[in-house]
This record gives C-alpha cells, structure tokens and sequence, in this order.
C-alpha cells in the first residue's frame, strides 16, 4: 500500500464532505479563469486596435487613459515628416449611443486606415468611407444589436446617421464599434484637429530607438511606445488584469475556506484513527503530509472541474447578445499556471491548520478515553 | 555469548498526575522487564495500568523518574519515534484498526510509517497472517472481521516491523471468553516465535496467571506478586 492509498481511503470515506471541498476550489478556479480569460481577452482585443500594421503608438503624455489623450493635427504631421516613418494613422476614440445601447465605441480614422482595408466589408464599399458627410460605417455585431442595415438611417446620440457601411474584422471591439470617418468623429466629439492616438509604422523597426528619442526631443507633449512597452505600462490594462485577480482571488478565498472546513471535520472525525497512526510510528510530519495530501488531492480534482467549468462558461459567453460581442477569451499558459498554483495554495492554506492540529495530536491522549 | 539477560525496560521511580497534578494516576512504579519475558499488569479499572503502559511506550512521558525503554531514553521526541517504528508494537483493548482498508493494508501501515520496502513487506504480513490463521482474509476490509479476527489482524500489525517489545492493553477485554482465549494463547505463542518481551495489562486474573510474571497494580502502585 501507497501513502496516497491513505490519503484516497479518506476523501472515499466522507464522500460528500470531499466534493463540497472540490467544488469550493472548483468554483473558484471557473470563476478565476472565467474572469481572467474574459479580461484577458479584452485587453488582446484592445491591443489589437492599437496594433494593427504599427510599431509605435504616439499619445500625449500623462494621461490616465488614452480616451483623454489628445495628439494635434500639427504634431501628426511632425510625425509624418519624420525620417524613417513609414505610415502614421491617427484614431480618436469616442463613445456613442444608441437607442438601447447607451454604450458604443467609435473608432474616427482616416479612409486609408489599415483596419478597413483588413476588414471583410459585408455591405457597401471601403472606398465609399469619408466620401459623404452624414454617414456611419458599422462593424457587423454592431449592425446585428442595432438591426442596421445598408441605407438605414440610425440614431447616433442627437444626430441621424446613413449606413454606408457594414464590415467584419477579426477583433470584437471593432466589431461590435462603429467607424467615422476622422473629421466627423472630431466634429461629432467636439475635437477639432485632435486624435487620442497615432499608430505608426517605421520603414525599418530596428531605428525605433532613435524614433522614439527624436518624438519626445521634438514634442516633449508627446511620448512614443513600442506596442509591448504600451501593453505592459498602461494603467488600464493594469487595473482590470488585477482586480480580474483579486476578484478570482476572493471567489478561490471561499474555496479556501471550504477545504479548511472539510480538512477541520476530517481531523476532528478521526482523532483516534490519527493516534492509531503515530503510535504505529508515523512521524508528525507524516501525519502533515497526510492531510496536506488530502488537500492537495481536492484542489487537483476542483482544478479538473473548474477548468471544466471556466471552459464552458467561457465558450457561452460570447454567444450571449448582452454582450455584444466583446468577450472573446485569451487564456494563456501563464494565467492556466498562475490559477493552478493559486488552487493548491488556496488548499495548503486552508489544509494548514488542521494540518498542525492533526500532527500535534498526542496519542496517549486521544487513546485514553477508550 | 553472554548470558546476562537483555533488558528491555528499566523504571525508577515514575509519578504521573493528570489535571495539573491534581490527579495521581501512578506513585513510585518501578520495574524491569528482560527480552522474551511475558509480564502481567494486573490490576482493577483505573489503577492505572494503561497510564504505565503508555509510559512505557514512550506515548506519554512521567512527570519524575527514570525511565529507558530498548536502551533509549523517551524523552527525546526522535527516540520515542524509533521505539514506536522499530522496537515497539502496541496492541489495544479495541483493535483500533483502520476502517475502510483491508486487512494487508491496516498491516503495512507501521511498515509505510518506517519506509520499508515494498516486497519485504509483503512477505512479512503474509508470514503473520498465516501465523494467525488469517491468509485468505488479507484483503477483507476490517468492518467484514469478527472481534477475534479483529484483534489478530492488531496483533499482526503490533509485529509488523519486529519489535522486541509488545505492549497489550487488555487485548481481550472487548472479546468472549473463547475468543479472549484464543486472541491470548495467540498472543503469547507469536510472542515466543518472535523473540518479543510482552507487558500486558489486563484485568482477568486467569491471563495474568499465565503470563512468565505478575506485577499487581493498585491506586497507581506497582507490586510483585
């Protein structure tokens, strides 16, 4: 016989107590995982608007979030005529409304955007954006909640607006967005000769030191990022990826709780049993590693099923409307390895003081009230 | 070779209270106990033999005196736990085996405990298990045994590991007259084909009888009858 032979002998013995400890962990990890993907996922998507055929993104300096950075049309132009520059787009990033839809994001950008040529354009022509005032450009799950269709006259905020334009891209945001051409999104936005953001392009990657050196020297308003450089140090990006974390941490805090109850009642139901072990020369340690075991055991099946679960929840959301087609989950390695770890420390955590209590069981005392 | 007998246990002088010292459970004991010798603890409910047997395993610790069990002292945590894993088998008035696992595994629990081998484990258990009677009940579970059954299976597991000493608190007290009998006789042969000193307590004057020697306990003192 194997330690674990012990260690399965007794989750098989109190059946229901152990599956309420695997479904505390396992409800964590969903939620853990649920949370994080859906983050994760957004923030993949968000950078994928910045990315798209750029190297660099310029913005204004210091501010908290890049709805509220402002780039003048002057200083895009400084950056076009820069050196070494192969394509600045700029984009202004605003929200509108709808009737039912208090919340959609407008993407302004120019007619060469790299994003509409990357689009599959399902109704009307690319080459028809920015030709007309008065006309907005749908992505297609936006067209889908709104139920717009080509021609369609569409209440954008105070004002109506034609559909001149239904396209499909890879990224939801975009696709659940809407696109104007720049000028008019300034205008609608009250930002004349502003963009939030310019997504450049170098002719050759290797010179962007020297780019980025020449941008802040040039217009010390102004700070140029390297796309990692962006995804790592924005503040938005940070605060959702750590209440994701926290969020899941507090869900795994429940699970936690429920393996210390179900350790607790599987020490206190066998005290004796646990004498009988240490008289049979089992170390204090032994008797730790025992239930520690049990934990461990626990967490690893609450893992199956969370991952289980957190993959099923993951794979309805973004079929639910409510969503608009915004969640697309990103799970990768890391954050798999990083919850699993949080699951078996949650359970050496809630193992540890039944863990202690079991090894400093004294057998004369227990086996004395025979 | 010598023939000086080996001894086993040597007590000078061991008090124990309980309930911060308000309770006096054992005054003064002192003993010996040689290799191979099968001594009694005779005495009433609550004279306190199970206390001295627990001292003697090393699984409680006197409050005064001296006392060294197989050449080590007890008071030293890493030597209570060689006695408990090489030199000590314990068998109890209620078998106090492991539920829910079979009769080979409750044996391989003291050997899992020291880290033996796999194979010399098994050829052990069956060799005790045929000592006992028991080879085709090795992979019964305990609840399916009879007390009796019950009680060898402890016996087997109190030798799993060759100690040179077995403690017995009243093996058969939860046993019939036939199957005490039985359980005892046992108990005592195993003992001699083992080479195993036993100390066992017991409340029956007909087992005390038949042990090598008798020690009386009263009101926590011991006594040579």
């Amino acid at each position: 016989m194997h330690f674990l032979s012990l260690i399965l002998i007794n989750l098989r013995r109190h059946r229901l107590r152990a599956l309420i400890g695997v479904a505390g962990i396992g409800f964590g990890v969903a939620a853990m995982l649920a949370i994080l993907g859906v983050v994760n996922g957004a923030i993949t998507m968000f950078e994928h608007i910045l990315s798209t055929d750029s190297h660099y993104l310029v913005m204004e300096k210091n501010v908290s979030d890049l709805f509220f950075s402002s780039v003048k049309d002057d200083e895009l132009a400084a950056l076009r005529a820069q050196p070494g520059v192969a394509s600045a787009h700029p984009l202004l990033f605003g929200i509108v409304s709808s009737p039912g839809y208090p919340v959609i994001t407008c993407f302004g950008v120019e007619a060469d955007d790299p994003r509409l040529a990357h689009a599959e354009w399902l109704a009307g022509q690319r080459d028809d954006f920015g030709r007309n005032p008065g006309e907005v450009f749908l992505g297609a799950r936006a067209a889908e909640f709104l139920h717009a269709h080509l021609g369609d006259e569409l209440p954008i905020g105070p004002i109506q607006l034609r559909v001149a334009g239904i396209l499909k891209t890879e990224n939801g945001f975009e696709d659940g967005g809407v696109f104007l051409p720049l000028r008019d999104a300034q205008a609608y936005f009250h930002r004349a000769g502003v963009s939030s953001v310019i997504a450049v392009q170098l002719s050759d990657r290797s010179t962007g030191a020297r780019f980025k050196q020449a941008v802040e020297s040039a217009q010390p308003r102004l700070i140029a990022l390297e796309n990692r450089e962006f995804n790592q140090g924005y503040h938005s990006f940070r605060i959702l990826q750590t209440t994701a974390w926290a969020v899941g941490l507090c869900a795994f805090l429940l699970g936690g709780l429920g393996v210390a109850n179900t350790m607790l009642l599987s020490v206190f139901s066998r005290i004796r049993e646990i004498a009988v072990l240490r008289v049979c020369g089992f170390s204090h340690r032994q008797v730790a590693v025992l239930i520690f075991g049990e934990a461990v055991v626990i967490a690893a099946a609450g893992l199956v099923l969370g991952f289980t679960l957190g993959a099923g929840v993951l794979a309805l959301l973004p079929r639910l409307p409510q969503f608009q087609g915004y969640v697309r989950a990103d799970v990768g390695p890391v954050v798999l390895a990083g919850i699993a770890l949080t699951a078996l420390l949650t359970a050496a955590g809630g193992a540890l003081y039944p863990a202690w209590y079991a090894a400093r069981i004294q057998p004369a005392e227990a086996l004395r009230y025979e | 070779m010598s023939d000086t007998p080996v001894q086993l246990i040597r007590a000078r002088g061991l008090w124990k209270a309980y309930d911060g010292g308000r309770v006096t459970v054992l005054r003064d004991v002192s003993l010996e106990v040689q290799a191979g010798e099968v001594v009694a603890l005779w005495g009433a409910s609550g004279s306190g033999k199970s206390t001295l047997l627990h001292l003697l395993g090393g699984l409680d610790l006197p409050d005064q005196g001296e006392l060294e069990i197989c050449g080590l002292d007890p008071r030293v945590e890493a030597n209570r736990l060689a006695l408990r894993r090489r030199h000590l088998g314990f068998v109890f008035q209620l078998h106090n085996l492991i539920p829910d696992l079979t009769v080979a595994e409750n044996l391989c629990v003291p050997a899992m405990a020291d880290g033996r081998p796999a194979r010399a484990t098994h050829a052990r258990l069956r060799d005790l298990a045929a000592a006992v009677g028991m080879t085709d009940r090795l992979g019964h579970r305990i609840q399916d045994l009879s007390g009796g059954e019950r009680q060898r299976v402890a016996i087997c597991r109190a030798l799993m590991n060759g100690p040179r000493l077995l403690l017995a608190d009243e093996p058969t007290g939860s046993l019939d007259e036939v199957s005490g009998e039985t359980v005892f006789n046992l108990l005592k042969d195993l003992a001699r084909r083992e080479g195993v000193a036993v100390v066992m307590a017991t409340h029956e004057r007909r087992f005390a009888d038949a042990c090598h020697r008798r020690l009386r306990v009263r009101d926590g003192k011991v006594s040579a009858e």
